[in-house]
């Protein structure tokens, strides 16, 4: 963190929750398209293709006898989310991209919300080593770990169903169908009503599309913030702020335990319901 | 809490895991677990098939044990009828042989009977034929008395 004194509490979160970019500080505006968050990109990537690599090995491996332990646990998710996606999208050429998707989804949010389990200062320390090694300010040694909590990374993920959503809407009922369906449904097909069913469908999309990205961004970073706040309770060096660290460390990350499955599910399944309403008529 | 090209490229990345996933992940687990549903299903059935072939082999043994008691009474019962009859042939026979001995015996015995009864009379003949010379004193002609004779001999008979 800092060279010589120690960081105050709120530099201390505020060195945390920024992303390390292409600019080198913190984004100025709101939206800047020309910035990129190294950090969130490189755990995305990595803990993406960790996910389809073991995914990958169990699937090479995988033989009709008697299946290791390995390869059962792999074929449990893929069961899990097979029986999930059969149920929710009722269109098997569908679910041949929709529940692999799913599948992977699933695992990757996991593998990037399970970033959250890792001490909050251990792979943020390590990087101001080696920036600083490499001559650069420590200071300025931003890394966040956590990639879902990275509103880009959710918001992504959830625009990507999105365009999953309007492609199947295209694909199921035509174009023409679905225009029809944007101005006549949920009210009517009444000339009078096409603008108040076309704001509610925009609305409806919006809403999906933010909320599905919002919901596992807002927990994840929450639950950073937590134990970043923990961490600092820790940072005091008293005899209470170790106790309570401790205490309320595990606590909490015993809960995240449950959270983070729990958001990953619901992301996935989330994909799923999106997917299979875009197949349903109104 | 920023908007940025981060968004964009992990919508790229997010698309190209699911094709990957799509492509080499998904169809081989899930061939596997179609072979795996289609064995085990088939195990059950060779099992039920064995099951019922046991019980077929079982009622089958208690039917060839059932027949082999049968037949082996049969031959008992033929046996038993067979050595009844063998005694029953002897006895008889031994019952014929018994009375034919008797026959011939009685036979033989009769035959004896009316020879010396003959010899008797022939002898009778001539102790009387003597006897009456001897009264008579004088020779009586045998030939001229012949019809007595016979006569004599016709009522001792």
């Amino acid at each position: 963190m800092a060279t010589g004194n120690a960081p105050t509490a709120s530099e201390y979160v505020v060195h945390h929750l920024t992303h390390l970019n292409n600019t080198g500080h913190a984004q100025e505006n709101v939206v800047d398209w020309t910035v990129i968050n190294l950090d969130s990109m490189f755990w995305s990537l990595s803990l993406g293709v960790l996910t389809v690599f073991i995914l990958w090995r169990a699937a090479s491996r995988a033989t009709s006898g008697v299946p290791g332990r390995f390869q059962g646990f792999v074929e449990l998710l893929v069961e899990m989310v097979a029986d999930q996606a059969k149920g929710i999208v009722h269109s098997a050429e569908s679910r041949k991209f929709v529940a692999p998707l799913a599948l992977t989804v699933f695992v990757w949010i996991f593998l990037m919300n399970f970033m959250d389990l890792i001490p909050v200062d251990l792979i943020p320390r390590i990087w101001e080593g080696i920036y600083a090694s490499a001559g650069g300010d420590p200071a300025h040694a931003y890394q966040r770990v956590v990639p879902s909590a990275d509103l880009n990374i959710t918001l992504g993920m959830s625009c990507g169903v999105l365009l999953l959503c309007l492609y199947y809407n295209v694909k199921i009922k035509g174009f023409g169908g679905w225009v029809h369906e944007l101005f006549s449904a949920p009210f009517g097909s009444h000339p009078v009503l096409w603008p108040f069913n076309f704001a509610m469908q925009i609305i409806e999309f919006v809403a999906k599309t933010v909320s599905h990205g919002m919901r596992l961004f807002g927990n994840m970073y929450a639950g950073e913030l937590l134990f970043i706040l923990i961490a600092l309770l820790g940072g005091t060096a008293s005899v209470f702020g170790f106790a309570g660290h401790l205490i309320a460390g595990t606590i909490w990350a015993i809960f995240h335990i449950l959270i983070i499955t729990l958001q990953a599910f619901i992301f996935m399944m989330l994909t799923l319901v999106y997917v299979g309403q875009a197949h349903e008529s109104h | 809490m920023n908007l940025n090209a981060t968004l964009i490229a992990q919508i790229v990345v997010f698309f190209i895991l699911g094709w990957f996933t799509m492509k080499f992940v998904w169809p081989p687990i899930m061939k596997a677990l179609d072979e795996r549903a289609s064995k085990i299903a088939d195990g059950l059935a060779a099992a039920d098939k064995a099951k019922a072939d046991l019980a077929l082999a079982e009622k089958k043994v208690v039917e060839e044990l059932r027949k082999a008691r049968e037949s082996a009474g049969d031959v008992r019962g033929a046996a038993e009828k067979q050595a009844a009859k063998l005694i029953e042939d002897a006895r008889s026979e031994a019952t014929r042989i018994v009375a034919k001995a008797r026959e011939d015996a009685e036979g033989e015995a009769a035959v004896a009977a009316q020879r010396a009864k003959e010899e008797l009379r022939n002898q009778v003949a001539q102790l009387a034929v003597a006897g009456a010379e001897r009264i008579l004193r004088r020779e009586i002609d045998a030939k001229v008395h012949a019809d007595l004779l016979a006569n004599l001999k016709q009522e001792l008979q």
